[in-house]
C-alpha cells in the first residue's frame, strides 16, 4: 500500500477542508469557510499571503477586470496599489479568523481511504532525450494525507488546490546536488565574502547574482559562471535566455577579470568544498563554497499529476480536467485560480467562494459568470436560459461535442455569438482577423469569386469557417455571407488555441478542415472535396523549426508542401554561394517543380520562422493532377512563372556579382530581424537618413506624446536599418499573454492595445523585438503655434521626462492622481485611423523611412534597384 | 519552384484612413521620378525665355506686368518655402507626405534664384531691393550646400557605424566609450604616480568638450588620451622590460579608447555638418523676409 503517511506524524485532527496556496483563490476560499465556520485549514509556502501579488514592485496598480463581473467573496478586491490591496486582504484574513499555517508547502497529497475501484492514474513523463515514461498510480478515497516539505502531515476531507502556475524552483541533478551548500536563491549578494562560487544558470537571475558577488573586489569572493552554450560574438547567442544589456555586462566583468564565464561547461558532481566540470576539454576540478543554481523553474504540472488529477492533454497549455463545480478527478480535491485557467484575481475569488459553497452542499449556486453569459446570449432569437444555450451550442456544433460545461463556460467568456439574418455579410476577403467561426445553426455560403455574387460553396451546420485566420493569421481569403438565418460561434484566437489543447477531436478536426479547404482554395480549378480526399488522407501537419531546411536542393524527394503558418525563404547555390531567390508567406504551395518536371531538387528552401506546413503525398497528388487537367495546367503555369524569376536572378549573378550577393545578404538579415512573421514593418535606407528624428517626432506628437519607436537603436546591416518598431507580426508573440486581452489585431491589421492594459508588462516581456515600452502619458503640451512664437513648452516630439514631471497636473484627488502616474503598455498601432497612414513615414524629409510588407520588399524589383 | 497566391485588390480600409504604400525606398530628390526637378528646369526656361523675347523698358523692370508677376510670384513662393519649417512640425492627419514637400521645397527654391534674379532685371546697388536680393542668394546657396550635405552625408554616417562584428548607435559608442574607461580605471591602479596621472587626465575628460570649430573639423588638439597613449610609450621604452607589465593592458586600453573616441568623433563631425547649414540657412531666411517686406513697402510707397 502506498500513499499511506506514517500515523505517528497525523495529529488526528481532520479538517473538513484544506486550502493549498494562500493567494486571491486559496485566500478568498479560505475566508468564505471561516465565514461559514467550516473546520479549515490554509497552507501558505511562504510567511505572507499571496506571494505573487507580494512580489509585485513596490506601489504597482492592480487592475480589477473585467469590469462588468460581479466580486462574489467575503474578501474586497478594488482596483488600486498593491500595498493598500494587500493590507486589507491582510486585515480582513485576520478579522475572519482564517486558520493561515505560514511556512507550509506541500510536497504530496495522497488520499488515505479504501482504493477507488478503477481509478487509475497514468502519468507520462517525457525524458529531454524524447522518450517517455509511463507510471500509474491507483487513487484512493479521502480523507487526504497533505505531507508538508517539513515532514508534518495535515488530513482533511477535502482539499483545494490553489497554488498558481509559478511551480518550484528547478533542483540541480548532479551527484551531491542535494548537499546544503547548493543554493537556489541569494537575498543578499553583498553578505557574502571571500568564498569560491560557482553560479549555474544564466538566465537574468544568475547573472545578476554572479555580476552582485563580484562587484567589488573587496568582497573577495571567485566567482565562476557555468554556461552551457559555445562563446560567441554575439551575447545573444550564447545567453539566449538572458536580457542583451545583463549578458554584456557579464561579459565585461569577464574581460575586466572580476569574474570567470566557463563556456560549453556542466556540473558533473559536487562535493563539500569542491565541484566536478564536465569541459570540451574534459573533466576539471575546482574549488567550490557555494553553489547558486538559478536554472529556471518547473510548472506544477508534476506535482498535480502527483496528486491523482488529470489534465486534458498533454499540450504545454492544458489545464486539469475539472467538473462544473471544480471538482478535479481525484475525488474531494478542487482546482481554482490560475492553475484551473483563470488568471485574473476577480475570476480566482469567485472561484474560492464558489468552491467553498460546492463543498459545503450548495450545488445549486449559479456561478459568477451567469450575468455575462446572459449577455452574451441575448442578441440571439428565442428566448433560452444560458444553460439551454450552452447545450444547443455543445450538441450542434461538432468541434464543442467534447467540452464539458465548466470548459463551455470559460471558453464562451472568450467568444461570441452571433446572430446574421439571411444576405448579410459575416466577413469580407481581405478582413484582417484570426477568429474561427462555428454555426450553431443555418447555414453560410463562401464566395469564391470577388466579381461573382453567384459563385459560392455552402458551408452547413455545425461546421467551421474562419480557420485559414486562425492558422496563419493573414488576411480573411473570401467573403462569408449568411444562406440563411443562422447563428454562428466567433471563437477568439485564443479561445480557438485553447479548445484544441483541452479537446484533441477538436483539434484533429480542425486541422482536417483546414487542409482540406486549403487545398481546395489554392488550387481552385473546379476540384470537389472527393477529388483530394486521398491527399488529404495522406497528408501530414509538420512543424518546422526556424532555418530548418523544408526541401534541400539536389534531393530526390517529391512531396509538395504547403505553408500553413509561418513564411519561407527560396535560395540556390550559384557560383559557390547560397543566393537568395523568393519569400514565401503563408498560404502559398511549394515542391511542385520535381512532381512535375521530374528530377532533383533545384533549391532549398527553408523557414524564415518557426513554421508549420502541410506536407502532402508526391504520388497521390500526381493522381490527382493526372486526372484534372485543367490543374495541371495551373500548376504549370504557376511554375514557369517562378522558373523565369530563377532564371531572372541567375542570370544577374553573371554580370552582376557582388549586387546579387548583396540582395541576398541583406535578404537574409531581414529575414534574422524578424521580417518573417511581419506583416507591416519599418525600414530606414540610411543612404537617405539625415538622422533628423522627424520620425520619432511625428510619432509622440500622433500619439499621447510618447514615441512608439526608436529610430537609431535595431540592427542594421549593408545601409538597411530595422528600427525598433512593431513588426505587426502576424501572430504576435505580445498577444500570447495579456491577463485582461487588451492586445488586439485591429480592422486595418495592426496589432494595438486598448485601454484596459493593466499595466503588467507581460507584453513587453514577450515581445523579442523589444518595441513594447512601459510609460505613463505626459500631460499635453501648449500648440505648435505657442511654441513656435512664444517659446512655450518643450516643442514637438517626446516631451523630456523633466517637462513632464514637473507640468503633471496633480489634483490631490488619490484615485485621479494615481491614474495620472499609471505606466502603461505602449507600441505602435500603425496610426490606425489616422488619415494618411503612418506618421513616421509621412514626416520623414527624405524618403528614407517606409513600411513595408516582406512580400512587398522581398521581390526581385528589388534587384533592379540596387543597381543590377 | 513554387508560387505566392495572387495578389489581390488592395486591402479596404475599414477605419476609412486612407494610406499610400511605397515598396522601395525613393529619395526626395527624385521624388515621383523627379516631378519637381522637371518641373522647375521647365518654368526656368518658359522665364528666361519670356524675359529675352518680351519687349519691354530695361528701366524698372520690377514695374513691367512681367516684372510685377515675377515679383509677386517670387514672393509668394519665399512665404511657401519658408512654410517647410512648419509642415515639418504640424503632424496633422491627411495624405501628405514631407518627402514630397521637401522635394518642392528644393527645386522651386532653385527655381527663385531664376525668378527674383530676373525680377531685378539686373539692377543691382547698394540700397534694400539688392540686399533682399543678396539675403535670397544666401538662402538659396546654403541651402544648396545643405541638400548637397543629405545627399552625400548619411552614407558616411552609416559606414562609420559598421565594424566587423556589426552597426553600432551613438548610444552604444558612447557606452563603449565608458566601459574601456571603467577598464582603463581598473588597469591603471598598479601604475606609478607618473603614469598614473596621464591615464587620469584620458579619464577625466569628457569626450564631449569642444567648441563648435573642434567637432566640425573633428580635430581636437590637447586630447589627453592620445597624450597619455603617446607619453606612455615614451616611458616605457626608457624602462626595462617586464612579464606581465600592466602598462601593455594600459595601453591595449587606451588604443582601443582612441579608435572609439575617433570614430565617435568622425560621427558628430557628420552628423554637426548634417545640421550646421540651418543654423545660416533659417536665420537668412527671416532676414530675407524682413527685408522682403521692407523692399515691397518701400517700391509701393517711396518708387
Amino acid at each position: 500500500m502506498r500513499g499511506h503517511a506514517p500515523v505517528s506524524e497525523v495529529d488526528g485532527e481532520v479538517y473538513r477542508v484544506a486550502i493549498i496556496g494562500s493567494g486571491p483563490a486559496g485566500m478568498s476560499a479560505a475566508s468564505h469557510a471561516a465565514q461559514l465556520r467550516m473546520n479549515h485549514v490554509l497552507l501558505e509556502k511562504t510567511d505572507h499571503l499571496s506571494d505573487t501579488i507580494f512580489k509585485y514592485q513596490k506601489g504597482k496598480h492592480v487592475m480589477a477586470t473585467p469590469s462588468q463581473l460581479v466580486l462574489r467573496s467575503d474578501q474586497e478586491f478594488d482596483a488600486g496599489k498593491r500595498e493598500d490591496i494587500l493590507g486589507r486582504w491582510n486585515q480582513r484574513t485576520e478579522e475572519l479568523r482564517v486558520n493561515v499555517k505560514y511556512n507550509a508547502e506541500v510536497k504530496s497529497i495522497k488520499g488515505t481511504g479504501p482504493a477507488i475501484e478503477g481509478s487509475i492514474q497514468k502519468i507520462i513523463t517525457r525524458a529531454r532525450d524524447g522518450s517517455t515514461t509511463t507510471t500509474e498510480v491507483q487513487r484512493h478515497a479521502p480523507p487526504y494525507a497533505i505531507t508538508l516539505t517539513s515532514g508534518e502531515v495535515v488530513m482533511a476531507e477535502t482539499v483545494v488546490l490553489a497554488i498558481g502556475t509559478q511551480g518550484n524552483p528547478n533542483l540541480m541533478r548532479c551527484p551531491g546536488g542535494d548537499l546544503p551548500h547548493v543554493t537556489y536563491q541569494l537575498d543578499d549578494p553583498y553578505a557574502v565574502l571571500d568564498q569560491h562560487i560557482v553560479v549555474v544558470g544564466t538566465g537574468d537571475a544568475g547573472i545578476e547574482n554572479a555580476r552582485g558577488l563580484a562587484e567589488d573586489p573587496a568582497q573577495g569572493n571567485v566567482v565562476t559562471v557555468l554556461n552551457r552554450s559555445p562563446k560567441s560574438a554575439n551575447v545573444r547567442e550564447s545567453f539566449a535566455t538572458a536580457k542583451e544589456p545583463n549578458a554584456k555586462a557579464l561579459v565585461e566583468d569577464d574581460a575586466a577579470g572580476k569574474l570567470t564565464i566557463r563556456y560549453e561547461t556542466e556540473t558533473k558532481a559536487i562535493e563539500p568544498g569542491w565541484i566536478t566540470l564536465n569541459t570540451r576539454d574534459g573533466e576539471e576540478r575546482i574549488r567550490c563554497d557555494r553553489i547558486i543554481a538559478r536554472i529556471g523553474s518547473a510548472p506544477p504540472r508534476g506535482f498535480v499529476e502527483g496528486c491523482g488529477i488529470e489534465f486534458a492533454s498533454n499540450d504545454r497549455l492544458a489545464f486539469p480536467t475539472l467538473s462544473p463545480q471544480f471538482e478535479s478527478t481525484a475525488p474531494g480535491i478542487f482546482v481554482i485560480g490560475a492553475l484551473a485557467g483563470y488568471p485574473l484575481i476577480k475570476h480566482c475569488m469567485n472561484q474560492g467562494y464558489d468552491a467553498i459553497e460546492f463543498i459545503n452542499g450548495n450545488t445549486d449556486l449559479k456561478p459568477a459568470d451567469e450575468p455575462l453569459l446572459e449577455a452574451k446570449f441575448a442578441g440571439l432569437p428565442g428566448k433560452r436560459s444560458v444553460n439551454d444555450w450552452l447545450e444547443l451550442l455543445r450538441t450542434n456544433i461538432g468541434i464543442l461535442n467534447g467540452m464539458n460545461t465548466l470548459q463551455l463556460r470559460e471558453f464562451m467568456l472568450d467568444s461570441d455569438a452571433r446572430f446574421t439574418k439571411a444576405g448579410e455579410t459575416i466577413f469580407e476577403k481581405n478582413d484582417p482577423g484570426s477568429s474561427l467561426f462555428a454555426i450553431a445553426d443555418g447555414s453560410v455560403h463562401v464566395r469564391i469569386d470577388p466579381n461573382d455574387a453567384s459563385k459560392v460553396v455552402p458551408i452547413q451546420k455545425g461546421s467551421i469557417f474562419g480557420e485559414v485566420g486562425l492558422i496563419s493569421g493573414r488576411r480573411r481569403g473570401a467573403t462569408v455571407v449568411a444562406a440563411s438565418d443562422c447563428i454562428c460561434v466567433e471563437i477568439s484566437r485564443n479561445a480557438a488555441l485553447k479548445l484544441q489543447s483541452q479537446v484533441p477531436s477538436a483539434l484533429r478536426a480542425i486541422e482536417r478542415i483546414s487542409t482540406e479547404r486549403q487545398l481546395l482554395q489554392m488550387f481552385g480549378s473546379g476540384l470537389t472535396p472527393d477529388d483530394v480526399r486521398e491527399v488529404v488522407d495522406t497528408a501530414k501537419i509538420v512543424a518546422v523549426r526556424a532555418g530548418e531546411a523544408l526541401i534541400t536542393e539536389g534531393a530526390d524527394d517529391k512531396n509538395i508542401f504547403v505553408i500553413r503558418v509561418g513564411s519561407m525563404i527560396v535560395e540556390k547555390v550559384v557560383g559557390g554561394k547560397p543566393v537568395f531567390l523568393s519569400y514565401l508567406p503563408a498560404g502559398s504551395y511549394v515542391g511542385e517543380m520535381a512532381l512535375i518536371d521530374g528530377g532533383q531538387r533545384t533549391a532549398t528552401v527553408r523557414a524564415a520562422i518557426k513554421s508549420e506546413v502541410i506536407r502532402i503525398d508526391g504520388e497521390a497528388f500526381a493522381r490527382v493532377l493526372e486526372a484534372k487537367p485543367a490543374l495541371f495546367a495551373r500548376a504549370r503555369k504557376d511554375m514557369e512563372a517562378r522558373r523565369a524569376t530563377n532564371a531572372f536572378v541567375e542570370s544577374k549573378k553573371d554580370g552582376f556579382s557582388g549586387v546579387v550577393d548583396l540582395y541576398s545578404e541583406q535578404a537574409k538579415f531581414l529575414v534574422s530581424q524578424g521580417l518573417g512573421e511581419a506583416t507591416d514593418v519599418l525600414l530606414i535606407d540610411e543612404r537617405l537618413c539625415v538622422g533628423c528624428d522627424n520620425c520619432e517626432k511625428a510619432c509622440a506628437d500622433s500619439h499621447d506624446g510618447l514615441s512608439r519607436l526608436d529610430r537609431e537603436a535595431g540592427k542594421s546591416f549593408a545601409h538597411l536599418h530595422v528600427p525598433t518598431s512593431c513588426r505587426h507580426c502576424e501572430h504576435p508573440h505580445c498577444m500570447a499573454d495579456c491577463p485582461p486581452n487588451a492586445i488586439h489585431r485591429g480592422p486595418d491589421g495592426e496589432v494595438f492595445i486598448d485601454d484596459t492594459c493593466i499595466g503588467c508588462g507581460n507584453c513587453q516581456r514577450n515581445c523579442p523585438y523589444g518595441v513594447i515600452r512601459m510609460d505613463k502619458v505626459p500631460p499635453k503640451k501648449p500648440s505648435l503655434i505657442s511654441w513656435l512664437l512664444f517659446g512655450s513648452g518643450p516643442g514637438p516630439g517626446e516631451p523630456p521626462y523633466k517637462w513632464s514631471k514637473k507640468n503633471t497636473k496633480y489634483t490631490g484627488d488619490p484615485v485621479a492622481d494615481d491614474k495620472l502616474d499609471r505606466k502603461k503598455a505602449i507600441k505602435c498601432d500603425m496610426c490606425a485611423g489616422i488619415e494618411g497612414g503612418p506618421s513616421c513615414v509621412r514626416a520623414c524629409p527624405t524618403g528614407a523611412a517606409i513600411r513595408v510588407s516582406p512580400d512587398e520588399f522581398l521581390t526581385v524589383a528589388r534587384l533592379e534597384n540596387e543597381g543590377a | 519552384m513554387a508560387t505566392t497566391p495572387a495578389p489581390g485588390p488592395a486591402p479596404r480600409r475599414r477605419t476609412g484612413a486612407t494610406r499610400e504604400r511605397q515598396s522601395t525606398h525613393e529619395g526626395f530628390l527624385v521624388h515621383k521620378n523627379g516631378k519637381w526637378i522637371k518641373l522647375s528646369a521647365a518654368l526656368a526656361a518658359v522665364l528666361i525665355l519670356l524675359y529675352i523675347f518680351v519687349p519691354l523698358p530695361p528701366q524698372h523692370f520690377g514695374s513691367t506686368w512681367l516684372g510685377y508677376t515675377l515679383g509677386t510670384i517670387g514672393a509668394l513662393l519665399i512665404l511657401w518655402l519658408t512654410a517647410l519649417g512648419m509642415r515639418k512640425r504640424a503632424i496633422t492627419p491627411g495624405r501628405w507626405s514631407l518627402k514630397a514637400w521637401t522635394s518642392a521645397h528644393v527645386w522651386l527654391g532653385v527655381l527663385l534664384s531664376v525668378i527674383g534674379t530676373l525680377h531685378s532685371g539686373f539692377a543691382f546697388g547698394w540700397n534694400v531691393h539688392t540686399l533682399a536680393w543678396s539675403l535670397m542668394m544666401i538662402v538659396i546657396v546654403s541651402g544648396i550646400f545643405g541638400v548637397t550635405a543629405y545627399a552625400t552625408l548619411p552614407r558616411a554616417l552609416s559606414a562609420n557605424r559598421y565594424d566587423s562584428e556589426g552597426a553600432i548607435t551613438e548610444k552604444q559608442m558612447v557606452e563603449a566609450l565608458r566601459s574601456l574607461d571603467r577598464q582603463l580605471h581598473d588597469a591603471a591602479q598598479p601604475l606609478d604616480r607618473e603614469c598614473a596621472v596621464l591615464v587620469d587626465n584620458s579619464l577625466e575628460q569628457d569626450p564631449f568638450t569642444g567648441s563648435i570649430i573642434n567637432r566640425l573639423t573633428g580635430r581636437y588638439p590637447g586630447d589627453a588620451t592620445r597624450e597619455a597613449a603617446g607619453e606612455l610609450r615614451r616611458l616605457r621604452a626608457h624602462r626595462p622590460r617586464i612579464a606581465d607589465d600592466p602598462l601593455d593592458k594600459v595601453d591595449a586600453l587606451l588604443t582601443r579608447k582612441e579608435a572609439m573616441l575617433a570614430r565617435l568623433r568622425r560621427h558628430l563631425r557628420i552628423k554637426g555638418w548634417l545640421q550646421a547649414w540651418l543654423y545660416v540657412h533659417v536665420p537668412m531666411t527671416f532676414a530675407l523676409i524682413a527685408a522682403l517686406s521692407a523692399h515691397i513697402v518701400s517700391v509701393f510707397f517711396y518708387w
